[in-house]
């Protein structure tokens, strides 16, 4: 038996389908970026699994992967920060609730 | 043909990321969801350290699991009452969740199937990856070089943390 690269990638689709789902039933803010990474994590390692089986020799998906997780930590400290001074003066975190800038 | 370890090890990391992430979206404990979420980012880093490619396996434990998940506890445990539960779902939106979910996996996965012989590739053998090229390659300004981006990252963590304490400073 030989490990395929279809073999990778299925868990991959399946973290990014888990990603979809909790992105859009979650109304809690944290949650969503909890399903974002859970999204752009099955992305990275698309990236590394096609770099790795298709093109050996080089190292273009690697690069892009240690991009791609500069930009999510970036990504996801200043969304926290936002939603820490959200709570602060709203005192909830739920996107049903928070409705002061739409009216 | 590969080892028999490996294919162990590989099934024990495809069943941990398929049941850690489908936990993670359908607990309705914030603080669970997120330590399953850790559990999640470790067996990608497996995924990598078993792909050869050691150093991205260290920067996925040291940046996902030794920064962002001690972030998203922190700001669980700042804005949450412990033991704290989400309400359930309502009906609607378990449904319009499950079939945008569905209806994009059963696209990605018919057109993963479809191209069969191209997914059916195995492991090349690679000759590890030399840590001393890989920094060349990151400050170089040949073909393959990757300097623009490197300094458009430190650029954008630069803006990153003047947005942090512009956002979080006391007013």
């Amino acid at each position: 038996m030989n490990l395929t690269l279809l073999m990778y990638l299925i868990p991959s689709l399946i973290m990014f389908g888990c990603g979809v789902y909790g992105f859009i039933t979650r109304k809690n803010m944290i949650a969503i970026m909890i399903s974002l990474e859970l999204m752009l994590n099955s992305v990275d390692i698309n990236f590394v699994v096609f770099n790795r089986f298709l093109f050996p020799g080089q190292l273009e998906g690697m690069f892009f992967t240690l991009f791609a997780i500069a930009l999510a930590a970036a990504e996801t400290a200043l969304a926290l920060a936002i939603i820490i001074n959200v709570f602060r003066i709203a005192k909830k975190v739920d996107i049903n609730e928070i409705n002061k800038l739409k009216f | 043909m590969e080892s028999v370890g490996n294919i162990i090890l590989y099934f024990v990391i495809a069943l941990a990321i398929i049941v850690f992430s489908v936990l993670t979206v359908t607990t309705r404990r914030i603080l669970r969801s997120a330590t399953y979420l850790l559990f999640v980012l470790f067996a990608t880093a497996i995924i990598y350290f078993q792909m050869d490619y050691e150093f991205l396996g260290a920067v996925q434990i040291a940046v996902y699991a030794g920064g962002i998940v001690v972030l998203f506890v922190f700001s669980i445990l700042l804005t949450h009452r412990p033991g704290e539960r989400a309400d359930a779902l309502t009906n609607h939106r378990k449904w319009i969740g499950l079939s945008a979910a569905l209806l994009g996996v059963a696209v990605c996965g018919y057109s993963l199937f479809s191209y069969a012989n191209f997914c059916s590739k195995t492991l090349a053998s690679s000759n590890g990856l030399d840590i001393a090229q890989l920094g060349h390659f990151l400050l170089s300004t040949d073909k393959y070089g990757y300097l623009l981006p490197f300094e458009a990252i430190s650029v954008l963590l630069l803006a990153c943390i003047i947005g942090g304490v512009v956002i979080a400073r006391r007013r």
